[in-house]
């Protein structure tokens, strides 16, 4: 299973943290430090795995962002790979060519995205598509819920004046 | 409408501004201002974010739900990117999670999601309702969020109270597949937490196991993690069911879990193999997807190695592996795939041993090390001295932390198991010379050890190891490197106590005396003056031994007279010997001895005064009998040897001191001593362990090097002992003298007695155990025929350690796979089963109050194995295990630790047996062993 899901800026800034077993806040930051100095250090042509601690820790670099995961020692390392790499495309596919800001300015939005494609540290949803569908679904709940809350402030307003 | 905009007030100015953008200034902006400003902060963000933090803290209490949430998202994005801990706002995110605005409820449950942990929250029962109320939604955006939320807090609480919510959720056919599967995944949470629940959820997951499924993906997942953290075999009678799905499924996310399954399920059940040999091998010649594949070399490797063409297939695609020249992926998990098969199957690593020689040079360090990783695994006795040597080279050439892995494995290789691998040991010695000469080298602790290890345990290695010292002593350039003064150390201990073997002690001593010896620290300082000492004592007896010989040559035979001295002499004229008589005579003449004593005298009088006590005690030591030369008349006016002097007797006291040779020590020796006569066992010692606290360190145990007389006997042992070291390691063992455990080279001064230390009072006690010991010494052996391999000291019993260990390895699985067995095996009969592990429990009790002096016995197992390194705390417990009868009870308070240990595997009906043989044989063996011991442990406690 994935232990948890980092993602590192190349300045070593955190952009986002997930974690499926339990960590304690110390710990938390201990393995930030830990595995930002290992793995943002590693040159661009080598492999994608690191061991650390009895795991593996996956991670791959696009952009400026390091997208890590943390796996069990017998798990497969290529398909955390491909994991990896669809939680990127959805993230894409979502705000339309994904950047860094996006994910800081939306931060909750990729957590809502992260969650849909994993659960309990395990893929959930290897469909691009229905992510996507459920992404936009809880979207328009928003809106409606803005619109309608607005409106009725509006109304509020308008008697008020 | 209480209008109020966070980051701006909190004091309630309400706004006029139109209303949407009055929501909008609730919610985005104030989360976005935040984000902005810590960006653009100048001096960084560390010192903003406690001045935002106050502010959240302050809106956070505020009654407006907007404002609360606009403040926990604040408190969120913190959290989340600077690792801020937010579990005081945990009842904050509870406040919202009931709120009908499903923006305000997401974020809400995402914040819960960070802030509540299973082990720190106390609020989570006031969760439980809410979240009951959201799983029971029909609205997919409410069930999911509290699905994710109940596996992240997984605590047993919420699990007992929700299990019912989520088992209706799974199998109900009006959710959709989106919200079933979220509660697959989240059922092995439950099942995890509360094993007896497997009952009710483990037949709706496998209803879901079939091909086309739509919760197939996530049954699959969860089978796998229980296969995997669990006891296979209970899942063995899914074996059907996942080969139907390895079958006819195509996708590969699932294949991959079913083949991971497999991979653990095969070894158990052989007959396995043959049936999936067959849709495996085509999955691997089918399937462009790597992953796949990967995974099912690996399932070969695993699952059945003994397959010949699945074996040839899947490493014919790990060589396509291994060879993609742009995909350093591949080529990683290629090498490492090839590390689970070596054992039984080298041919593999064998036919790709040019592509693994060339990842040695790789760029990725992780490739690098997997790499070195094979070949060592290729090294046997035939071939260690090329790969060493061809390592040892290529070490030259690598960054420095390569370098270090490399020179790590072959000494890890070298020395595993008593240098099981080495044959030519004066190749090995020479190589560790070699070795540390390597500019990145700082394994100098290692080398340290196995240097002074050899010595002791490989007599034969002594002349090679006497000559690699040299050459480390007398470089200058060496001593400014401060990763090889252990290994100095370690040179100038051997070139002490094998001066023998030197063909030119004069020079050693000149290297030990050095100026540049000041660079060094001082515990190797200290080694090096008692080195001196030893070298200077040889030097002395030497020029006795030989003028005694010349003088008597014309009437007596040479060696008879040498041999009878003393014990570094008796040496000097066997064939081993560098130095033959006529060379000695050469090298030590009274004027040479005058230059060595004057080069002693200048050298070490300004650590007379040293601060080091360690050093300033030796250097005063060798002094001390440099003083005592000059009152000798030891000479004659013409510089002549002058027979009548004392120097005789000084010789032979000096011969006295270092005539016994140190040897490796078994762990064990200390349970073989009998208590000494007269020695009172208190039995109130063991409150000394509550006194003194856990953490008391018993100072004895970091002393290696057994102690025989070496200090304190002149007076009683002069002869010299030539039998071989293991021989004289037999006959120790027989009379049973003091020793220690062997846990020799953990740092320079090792090799020396401590002031204070007990074990010498011990030995001054039993001045009868010494003389019976000497007696002994003097009986005629056998030598032994020499072999092709020296002969390397070592005991038996020196694993013992290790054996215990497993026995406290247990999991807590044990329910689990028990409840599993149930469903499988038994079906669904729920309460028979939970009732059944309940009497299983209580017959288990019953077996323990019987057994529970077999339990003692184990837990005094235990005790020794620990009691090896914590002497004084183990010693004290023992004590009171030896005392049977009144204390009986307190063994069973202690037992119940171990009990539970050992007893949730008990529980596997399978592992029953064996585990329980177990235990007697250790009893038993326990038997045997602790007769002795018994009586004689606490010795050390009391002296």
């Amino acid at each position: 299973m994935i232990h948890f899901v980092l993602l590192i800026s190349r300045q070593g800034k955190v952009r986002l943290t997930k974690w499926y077993s339990p960590y304690s806040q110390k710990e938390r930051s201990k393995v930030i430090r830990e595995l930002s100095g290992v793995i943002l250090t590693r040159g661009p042509k080598l492999c994608n795995f690191v061991e650390w601690r009895g795991f593996k820790v996956v991670y791959r670099r696009y952009a400026s962002l390091y997208f890590c995961m943390c796996i069990d020692a017998d798990d497969n390392e290529l398909e955390v790979l491909e994991i990896i790499h669809h939680f990127v495309e959805i993230l894409d596919r979502y705000f339309g060519s994904v950047c860094e800001l996006d994910l800081i300015f939306n931060f909750h939005k990729a957590y809502y995205i992260l969650d849909e494609i994993l659960i309990a540290g395990e893929l959930q949803e290897s469909s691009k598509k229905v992510v996507a569908r459920v992404i936009a679904a809880q979207d328009t709940l928003v809106e409606t819920a803005k619109e309608q809350a607005s409106s009725l402030s509006n109304m509020i307003a308008q008697a008020t004046k | 409408m209480a209008g109020v905009v966070p980051s701006a007030t909190a004091g309630g100015s309400s706004s006029n501004r139109s209303a949407s953008s009055l929501v909008d200034s609730l919610f985005q902006p104030s989360l976005d201002g935040m984000i902005k400003s810590l960006r653009s902060a100048p001096g960084g963000e560390s010192a903003l974010i406690p001045r935002f933090l106050s502010e959240i803290r302050r809106e956070i209490r505020s009654t407006d739900n907007d404002t609360k949430g606009a403040a926990l998202q604040k408190l969120t994005y913190l959290s989340s990117i600077y690792s801020i801990d937010m579990a005081w706002a945990a009842f904050h995110a509870l406040e919202l999670l009931p709120s009908p605005n499903p923006a305000l409820k997401r974020s809400a449950f995402l914040a819960a999601s960070l802030c509540f942990h299973p082990s720190s929250t106390d609020l989570l029962p006031l969760a439980t309702h809410q979240l009951r109320k959201d799983l029971q939604s029909p609205k997919f955006s409410f069930s999911v969020p509290a699905l994710h939320l109940l596996v992240l807090s997984s605590s047993s609480d919420l699990a007992l109270h929700l299990s019912d919510d989520l088992l209706s959720l799974l199998s109900s056919s009006h959710t959709t597949p989106h919200v079933r599967r979220c509660a697959a995944a989240a059922s092995l949470a439950i099942i995890r937490l509360v094993p007896n629940y497997a009952h009710g959820f483990l037949p709706k997951l496998i209803e879901v196991l079939g091909p086309s499924s739509p919760l197939l993906s996530a049954a699959a997942g969860v089978f796998c993690e229980l296969v995997s953290s669990g006891d296979p075999r209970a899942y063995l009678p899914l074996a059907p069911d996942f080969h139907r799905v390895l079958l006819e499924c195509r996708d590969n996310w699932v294949l991959i879990k079913i083949l991971k399954i497999f991979a653990r399920l095969t070894p158990l059940e052989p007959r396995l193999s043959r049936k999936l040999v067959d849709p495996i091998c085509d999955l691997m010649r089918r399937s462009s997807a790597k992953s796949l594949v990967f995974e099912c070399i690996r399932t070969v490797f695993f699952g059945f190695p003994e397959q010949e063409a699945a074996v040839r297939l899947a490493v014919e695609k790990l060589k396509e592996f291994v060879a993609a020249d742009d995909d350093s992926n591949l080529r990683y998990l290629g090498l490492q795939a090839m590390t689970i098969l070596r054992k039984d199957q080298s041919w593999v690593v064998e036919e790709n041993r040019e592509a693994i020689v060339k990842s040695l040079a790789d760029s990725d360090p992780n490739i690098r090390g997997e790499a070195l990783r094979l070949i060592m695994s290729m090294v046997f006795e035939n071939n260690i001295v090329d790969i060493s040597a061809v390592l040892v080279h290529y070490a030259l050439r690598s960054d420095p932390e390569f370098c270090n892995e490399i020179l790590e494995a072959i000494l890890f290789t070298c020395g595993r198991n008593f240098y099981e691998l080495v044959i030519d040991f004066d190749w090995y010695v020479s190589l560790l010379g070699e070795m540390v000469r390597n500019p990145h080298f700082i394994k100098g602790d290692e080398v340290e050890r196995q240097l002074i290890d050899i010595g002791l345990r490989v007599k034969d290695a002594r002349l090679e190891l006497v000559r690699v010292a040299r050459d480390l002593l007398i470089d200058p350039a060496l001593l400014g490197n401060n990763h090889l003064h252990r290994v100095l150390s370690a040179a100038a201990w051997i070139s002490g106590e094998y001066i023998k073997f030197s063909k030119n002690p004069l020079e050693i001593l000149e290297a030990l005396l050095q100026p540049r010896i000041s660079l060094l620290p001082s515990h190797v300082r200290a080694v090096y003056i008692q080195a001196v000492f030893k070298v200077m004592g040889f030097c002395i007896i030497s020029y006795v031994n030989v003028h005694i010989a010349s003088d008597s040559s014309h009437d007596v035979d040479k060696n008879a007279g040498s041999e009878s001295l003393d014990a570094f002499e008796g040496d000097t004229s066997k064939p081993n010997s560098p130095v033959g008589l006529s060379r000695m005579k050469e090298l030590l003449t009274s004027k040479s001895i005058t230059y060595i004593l004057n080069l002693i005298v200048t050298a070490l009088a300004p650590f007379s005064e040293c601060e080091e006590v360690e050093v300033q005690e030796r250097a005063c030591n060798v002094l001390g009998w440099i003083h005592m030369l000059d009152g000798v008349e030891w000479k004659t006016e013409d510089g002549e040897w002058s027979k009548d002097s004392k120097i005789m007797d000084i010789s032979k006291i000096m011969a006295g001191v270092f005539s016994e040779e140190l040897g490796p020590v078994s762990v064990n020796a200390q349970k073989r001593i009998p208590v000494p006569e007269g020695l009172e066992l208190k039995e109130n010692l063991s409150d000394l362990v509550l006194i003194l606290g856990k953490d008391y360190i018993p100072p004895l145990p970091t002393i290696s090097i057994s102690l025989q007389k070496p200090f304190h006997s002149e007076d009683k042992e002069t002869e010299l002992t030539t039998e071989s070291t293991s021989l004289l390691a037999e006959h120790r063992k027989r009379h049973g003298l003091y020793y220690l455990p062997t846990d020799k080279g953990e740092n320079g001064s090792n090799e020396y007695p401590r002031a204070n230390d007990s074990t010498l009072s011990v030995n001054l006690d039993n001045t009868e155990e010494l003389l019976k010991l000497t007696d002994q010494s003097l009986a005629p052996r056998k030598t032994k025929p020499s072999k092709a391999r020296p002969t390397v000291v070592k005991f038996n019993e020196d694993d013992d350690l290790t054996t215990y260990s497993r026995h406290l390895k247990e999991k807590k699985e044990g329910l689990l796979t028990g409840a599993v067995r149930d469903v499988l095996l038994f079906g669904e009969e729920k309460p028979s089963s939970s009732q059944k592990i309940l009497s299983e429990e209580s017959a288990e009790k019953m077996v323990l109050e019987i057994s529970a002096s077999s339990i003692a016995d184990s837990l005094h197992k235990e005790d020794f194995a620990v009691g090896e390194v914590e002497h004084k705390i183990s010693n004290s417990r023992k004590s009171k295990h030896h005392s049977h009868g009144k204390e009986r009870h307190r063994h069973h308070r202690k037992s119940e630790d171990i009990e539970d240990k050992i007893h949730s595997t008990t529980k596997r009906g399978s592992h029953h047996h064996g585990r329980h043989k177990h235990m007697q044989k250790g009893e038993s063996r326990n038997a045997l062993l602790d007769v002795a011991p018994h009586t004689q442990v606490v010795q050390d406690l009391l002296l």
